[in-house]
């Protein structure tokens, strides 16, 4: 693909680095100040693991990690095959009934407010009489990520040679075994991109999981929110470490940093980088 | 032969799945919250009447639908606090999303005019922040924003203030939340149509005399409009309902909606309302939420 030679001016350079700095900057001193050993956030005093000891100590924060960690796998895992399935259906089949209604239902939940979601799947299972906890959190996570599989593997089939396919029933395959032998492995790093995206999103989420979430089964988002004063107007601080700002909070960070597919995500933005070749017309 | 038509029916069989999956856990909730929006507030589990029981039979559905009223939505229309909430939201979403734009745009052109062997690691490093926890960022604000936080030490250090600004719980420190959490959301889609457009395009404005300036503005800039539309209602839809940002970095004394949908629901348990209010913010999202939709069809689909 032919690119621009043109020469980066001072402007361009200036707000590359101005922007990479701005969104750097912050994370940079969060995770520095994470190995302090003073209490207050503000004085430094010295390297130490401290607050990571203090939260592997603490029997509530691990286990509102390990309830994270169980949904996160669970929505991440049934996401990903509905989220794959609905971007077969999208790419491959032209037309079918609802076809309009579908597409919909699948992109509105990427913008869609939490706020919302949140209250209207509490409200189904409020009325189902549904027993809230690990698997109402599991199906409202399963439904917003699926969404955003669905994007990812739907970026890369419609960037795929079809011939390939063609080739294959050519050669005597019929569809649904050249969709397993020629599609399938083609994709493969895109359903991984998506359930890797899945599980970081469910990880973090914390509006959706507060309203679905039922006593006793809080995630590790909700339980380090609550532990801040503002969030949810509660004053649940046992210990001054979950003050505002705590270091420990940085302890999910790299929990969280399980990578979201760093090739992939942009294309849950838009599905036409420039590498994605089009596909040869058919 | 035609592949593509033989793919097609195993592809619709596809759909069958995710399709109930959609149409169970995010269309009919909504009906839910029509509902529940316009039911009466009641001290009982669930906390709203009337509560439909098919069990009781046809009289029984009969009476609860007569029971249903409009007036949570005539509440959230003359009192002053929802109005405010809403106005303040959209308020917010159209400044935040411009701050957003104005700031996004030099970073994507920049970007689409590296040269090839670092656009990757440009790339990559608009990306990386997406590996951390969000709350983790937000958190990094608070941490550098309070009052004895780095930025106050910084601005003292400089002698630029005699005493330490309060930064958190204002505006200015929630728009800086806003704008930092999704920055990428519009860097990355302006990137996508800056960095397709064809060079040709800035050559061919050159040798017909057009300034550099000129070409941006006469070139460029329309042709990256698809990009901006998808950057702006990627940034403006959340905005509108958000909640965590402002809650954790705005004062308390004027509300988003986002917020007062959470305090009615959380601290008042006042579901009907609350489910009200939902409604409404749905409503008025509906257009962008149309745009975006149609926008995003075409693009993953329109050459497929």
């Amino acid at each position: 693909m032919a690119r621009a030679q043109t020469s980066l001016s001072p402007f361009n350079i200036a707000a590359l680095a101005l922007g990479l700095a701005f969104l750097y900057l912050p994370i940079v001193i969060l995770v520095i100040y994470s190995f302090n050993a003073s209490r207050l956030v503000t004085v430094w005093g010295g390297w130490s693991l401290r607050w990571y000891t203090e939260f592997f100590n603490d029997r509530a924060m691990l286990e509102a990690a390990w309830m994270s960690f169980r949904v996160a796998a669970a929505s991440a895992t049934i996401a990903t095959l509905l989220g794959t399935l609905a971007a077969v259906a999208l790419s491959r089949a032209e037309r079918f009934k609802g076809r309009t209604l579908f597409s919909g239902m699948l992109y509105a939940p990427l913008v869609m407010p939490e706020v919302i979601t949140g209250l209207s799947l509490l409200l189904l299972f409020v009325a189902l009489n549904a027993e809230r906890g690990f698997w109402t959190v599991t199906i409202a996570h399963t439904t917003l990520t699926m969404c955003f599989v669905a994007v990812v593997v739907q970026s890369r089939l419609g960037a795929l040679d079809r011939s390939l396919e063609e080739a294959a029933m050519d050669l005597g395959c019929d569809p649904a075994r050249a969709f397993v032998a020629v599609t399938l492995p083609l994709i493969i790093p895109a359903i991984a991109a998506g359930w890797m995206l899945a599980f970081t999103l469910s990880l973090d989420d914390v509006v959706i999981a507060s309203f679905t979430t039922g006593p006793g089964s809080a995630t590790l988002p909700i339980r380090c929110s609550v532990a801040t004063p503002s969030l949810r107007g509660a004053k649940r601080r046992s210990n001054p470490a979950f003050a505002l700002g705590s270091p420990k909070l940085d302890c999910f960070a790299s929990l969280a940093m399980t990578g979201r597919d760093c090739c992939h995500f942009p294309l849950t933005i838009s599905p036409h980088l420039p590498s994605g070749r089009r596909p040869c017309s058919a | 032969m035609n592949g593509r038509r033989i793919f097609t029916r195993p592809a619709r069989l596809a759909a069958i799945a995710p399709y109930l999956w959609m149409v169970l856990f995010f269309l009919v909730p909504f009906g839910f919250v029509l509902k529940i929006s316009l039911s009466q507030t009641a001290i009982a589990q669930p906390p709203y009447l009337p509560v439909f029981d098919p069990a009781q039979g046809l009289a029984a559905i009969k009476a609860a639908l007569a029971a249903l009223s409009l007036d949570n939505f005539r509440l959230l229309v003359s009192d002053n606090l929802y109005l405010f909430s809403y106005l303040r939201s959209l308020v917010v979403a159209v400044v935040s999303t411009s701050i957003l734009l104005v700031i996004g745009y030099p970073i994507a052109y920049g970007m689409a005019r590296l040269p090839q062997r670092w656009l990757a690691v440009a790339m990559m490093l608009v990306i990386v922040p997406f590996w951390t926890s969000f709350l983790i960022r937000i958190y990094a604000w608070i941490n550098i924003l309070q009052h004895d936080g780095l930025l106050n030490k910084i601005l003292l250090g400089l002698h630029l203030v005699a005493t330490p600004v309060v930064w958190l719980s204002t505006d200015s420190a929630m728009y800086l939340g806003i704008v930092y959490s999704y920055l990428p959301f519009m860097i990355l889609p302006l990137y996508a149509t800056l960095a397709k457009m064809e060079p040709a395009l800035l050559e061919a404005a050159s040798d017909l005399g057009a300034s550099p300036r000129q070409a941006f503005w006469l070139v460029t800039f329309p042709l990256s409009l698809p990009g901006v539309a998808a950057g702006v209602l990627l940034c403006f839809i959340p905005i509108v309902g958000e909640f965590v940002i402002p809650d954790l970095l705005a004062g308390s004394n004027s509300l988003m909606i986002g917020q007062t949908l959470w305090l009615e629901f959380f601290t008042n348990k006042d579901w009907p309302v609350a489910s009200a209010a939902a409604v409404v913010l749905l409503v008025l999202l509906v257009a962008p939420l149309l745009l975006y939709e149609r926008l995003q069809r075409r693009q993953l689909e329109g050459n497929g």
